[in-house]
C-alpha cells in the first residue's frame, strides 16, 4: 500500500464523521510521523476545506508536526508542580543527546509524583538526574 | 490464595506498580488492578484484606507476604489522610476495578441514572439545582442554571460536552475519575443528556492522558446497554492548553484551530456546531450520579457559604503527602497543606502555595486561614480553579515563577486577542529586565523626535514594576478568556507577597530590624 492509498484509507475511515479533522490528523501523524504538505492538500480536498484552513489547524496544535523526526521522544513535564519538585535542575544537568528528542510538556497529570516524563504511553515518576539520564540513554 | 489489590492509575504506573503487581503474581497471589486511593506518596500501594503496604518495590513482596514488612501502614480506610475526607465522587477510589460493570453496579452504579429516568427531565434538573453544584472546572457557574438554559433552548439537536482537557499543573482529579471510575462519568453524562434532551455526548480528553483515553473507550463500549439511546464518544486533543477553555474546546471539537470565541452567544444556546450545548468539567458531571442517587439536599448539606458539596482537591508539588483529598468546602488552606499534606517533602519551610494551576495566585503562609470556597479566594485576589495546590518550599524564586507564568501564557496563547498574545511576551521581557535590575533607557523608536508623547527619560526599577502592574491590568480586563485574563494572578500575587524577589525594598522589614 502506498502512502497515498494509506492516507485515503484513513480519510475513508472518518467519512461522514462530524468535526473529523482532528481525528484524521491524529491518524495521519501516527501513520507517517508527520503531516506533510501533500497530506494537507489531500485532506483539504476531501473535507472541502482550503489548504490554508488545514495548515492553520496543523500548525496550531503542538502534537502535529509538518516535518518528520524519527528520533524517539521523551516528554518531560516542566510545569509548576514538577518545578517545585526540582525538574529544572534535572533538565539543566541532562547531557545533550542528539539521538533523542527531549520535549517539554506542560503537565502529564502526575503532579504528586513528579518530576515526571512519558515515552510513548509509558509513564515515569519520581525521576532524579540519574534515572532521567538512564531513560534518555536507553532510547538512544 | 491471597488477593492483592494494586492500582493501575497512571500515577501508580509511573512509580512502578506493574512490576510490583507482577512480583505478587509470581509469588502465587491473585492480583486485582483497582483504582487509586489517591495516596500518591505511598504508590505503588498494595492492599491485602484492607491493610495497606507502600510504597513498594518488587523486593518488598516477600516481606509483605511474610508479615514482616516495615512498609505496612495499617488499615487504609482508617489512615488519617483518608479518614478526614468526605468522598462522594471518589467513593469507589481504591475499591473497585475501573472497567468492571459488576463492581460498578455492586457499589451503587447506575442508581442515579435510574432515578433520573423515573423523575423525568425537569425534576432531574431541579435536583441538580437544589444540590448547589457549581462548575468544577474553575468558573464555578451553577450547573443547574446551565442545564436549565440548554433544556429550554429550542432545537432537535443538543450536545453534552465533557471538558476533560485537564491541563493545569497540580490537577489530576479528572484523570483519576477517567482512569479509576469511568462509568461514573459516563453515567453523569447520560443523566445530563436525559435532563436537557441531548442525544450525544463528547468527552474531549487531552492527548497527554493515553491511559484515560484507553479506559474511557473500553468503558463506553461496555456501558452502551445502560445509557442507550444516549451516545458518548471520546475525542482526543492535540496538546493545546487553551482548549481547556470551553469555547476554544468547542472549536477544536469542530475540527478548527482552538481559538477562543467571544461570548455571547453562550455555548448553552449556540455551542457545538451552533447547537445548544452543555459544557461541563469531568468533576461536575461525575458528581451528578451521587446527587441523583442520594438527592440534591444531601449534597447541599455539606459545604461552606455558596460553595456546596465536596471538592476533590489535589495536593502536589513539594508536599510530603501528595494526592487526592475530597472534602467539603470550608477546609482551610493551612489544614490542607499541613494537617492533611504533612508540610513540604523537602522538610524546609513553605514559602508559597499556588492554588488553581498556572493561572492561580501564589499564596503566602499568611493566607493559610483562608477557607476553601470560591468567594473567599476571590476576595483574597485568588481563585480555587480546578483545586490543584502546588506547594513550594523556601528555595523557590518567586520572580522566576512570575516569569514562568508569562512565558506559559505566551507559549499557550491562542493568539486571538492582543492583550494575551502580545502582552504575555512583553511581560516576559519586562520581568527579565526587572530580574536583571538593569532598568532601561528610551529605545530607538521612543527617542525619535516625532515621538512627542514617548518617554525620553530612562526607566528605573520602580518604573518597570509600575509598567508590569499596568500590563497585568490590561491583560486582566482586556483578554477574551481566562488564559490572558488570569495570568496576572500568579504574576501580581508574586510581586505583592514577595517584592524582595523583584528587587523592591520592603519598608516593613527594614522597620522591624
Amino acid at each position: 500500500m502506498t502512502d497515498h492509498d494509506e492516507l485515503d484509507a484513513i480519510l475513508q475511515g472518518h467519512a461522514g464523521r462530524e468535526g473529523a479533522l482532528l481525528p484524521i490528523l491524529h491518524d495521519v501523524q501516527a501513520a507517517f510521523g508527520h503531516v506533510s504538505e501533500d497530506s494537507v492538500r489531500r485532506i483539504a480536498q476531501v473535507l472541502n476545506l482550503t489548504r490554508a484552513e488545514v495548515h492553520g489547524v496543523v500548525s496550531f496544535y503542538h502534537d502535529f508536526r509538518d516535518e518528520p523526526d524519527a528520533r524517539p521522544v521523551v516528554k518531560l513535564c516542566r510545569a509548576e508542580s514538577c518545578q517545585a519538585r526540582g525538574v529544572e535542575a534535572l533538565a539543566a544537568a541532562l547531557p545533550e543527546n542528539p539521538r533523542v528528542n527531549v520535549e517539554t510538556v506542560y503537565c502529564l497529570g502526575l503532579c504528586s509524583v513528579g518530576p515526571a516524563a512519558m515515552v510513548g504511553h509509558e509513564v515515569y515518576g519520581r525521576l532524579d538526574a540519574a534515572r532521567l539520564g538512564a531513560l534518555v540513554e536507553s532510547l538512544a | 490464595m491471597i488477593t492483592v489489590r494494586i492500582s493501575d492509575d497512571a500515577a501508580a504506573l509511573a512509580c512502578g506498580a506493574n512490576a510490583v503487581a507482577a512480583a505478587f503474581a509470581a509469588a502465587g497471589c491473585t492480583v486485582e488492578r483497582v483504582s487509586s486511593w489517591g495516596m500518591h506518596w505511598l504508590e505503588p500501594l498494595a492492599e491485602i484484606g484492607g491493610e495497606g503496604f507502600g510504597p513498594l518495590t518488587p523486593d518488598d513482596v516477600a516481606s509483605v507476604l511474610a508479615g514482616t514488612s516495615d512498609k505496612a501502614i495499617g488499615r487504609i480506610a482508617d489512615h488519617r489522610f483518608i479518614a478526614r475526607q468526605q468522598r462522594f465522587t471518589f467513593a469507589r477510589a481504591g475499591k473497585t476495578r475501573p472497567l468492571s460493570l459488576d463492581d460498578y453496579a455492586a457499589t451503587g452504579g447506575w442508581a442515579g441514572l435510574k432515578r433520573a429516568r423515573e423523575l423525568g427531565p425537569e425534576a432531574t434538573i431541579a435536583e441538580v439545582t437544589q444540590s448547589g453544584l457549581r462548575g468544577r472546572g474553575g468558573a464555578g457557574f451553577p450547573a443547574g442554571i446551565k442545564w436549565t438554559t440548554v433544556a429550554k433552548a429550542s432545537g432537535p439537536v443538543k450536545y453534552i460536552v465533557c471538558n476533560a482537557d485537564e491541563g493545569d499543573s497540580a490537577t489530576f482529579a479528572d484523570r483519576m475519575v477517567m482512569e479509576g471510575d469511568p462509568f461514573m462519568l459516563i453515567e453523569g453524562m447520560a443523566i445530563a443528556g436525559h435532563a436537557v434532551g441531548a442525544g450525544k455526548g463528547y468527552i474531549y480528553v487531552r492527548s497527554e492522558y493515553p491511559h484515560a483515553i484507553a479506559k474511557l473507550n473500553t468503558a463506553i463500549a461496555l456501558a452502551v446497554p445502560h445509557i442507550a439511546p444516549f451516545e458518548v464518544e471520546v475525542r482526543v486533543g492535540a496538546g493545546a492548553y487553551v482548549c481547556g477553555e470551553e469555547t476554544s474546546l468547542l472549536n477544536s471539537l469542530e475540527g478548527k484551530r482552538g481559538e477562543v470565541r467571544a461570548k455571547p452567544p453562550l455555548p448553552a444556546l449556540e455551542g457545538l456546531f451552533g447547537k445548544p450545548t452543555v459544557v461541563n468539567n469531568v468533576l461536575t458531571l461525575a458528581a451528578v450520579p451521587w446527587i441523583l442517587a442520594n438527592g440534591g439536599a444531601a449534597y447541599a448539606e455539606v459545604g461552606f457559604g455558596r460553595s456546596r458539596g465536596t471538592m476533590p482537591i489535589q495536593l502536589a508539588g513539594n508536599i510530603q503527602h501528595g494526592g487526592l483529598v475530597e472534602i467539603g468546602f470550608g477546609v482551610t488552606l493551612g489544614e490542607l497543606v499541613f494537617d492533611i499534606g504533612g508540610g513540604t517533602a523537602s522538610g524546609r519551610p513553605v514559602r508559597a502555595v499556588q492554588v488553581g494551576g498556572p493561572l492561580g495566585a501564589y499564596h503566602p503562609p499568611a493566607d493559610f486561614h483562608l477557607p476553601f470556597d470560591y468567594e473567599a479566594f476571590s476576595d483574597a485576589n485568588g481563585l480555587i480553579g480546578h483545586a490543584g495546590l502546588t506547594v513550594f518550599d523556601e528555595t523557590a524564586d518567586m520572580s522566576a515563577q512570575a516569569r514562568f507564568a508569562m512565558s506559559f501564557c505566551a507559549a499557550e496563547s491562542c493568539g486571538k486577542c492582543t492583550p494575551c498574545r502580545i502582552g504575555s511576551t512583553r511581560g516576559v521581557e519586562l520581568i527579565d529586565r526587572i530580574r536583571a535590575r538593569t532598568g532601561r533607557a528610551a529605545d530607538k523608536v521612543e527617542a525619535l523626535p516625532q515621538m512627542h508623547n514617548a518617554r525620553k527619560a530612562p526607566r528605573t526599577l520602580g518604573d518597570e514594576i509600575e509598567l508590569l502592574e499596568d500590563l497585568c491590568e490590561t491583560m486582566k480586563f482586556g483578554s477574551l478568556c481566562a488564559l490572558g485574563g488570569f495570568t496576572p494572578y500568579p504574576v501580581l500575587s508574586a510581586l505583592k507577597h514577595w517584592p524582595e524577589d523583584f528587587g523592591v525594598a520592603v519598608p516593613g522589614q527594614e522597620a522591624a530590624e
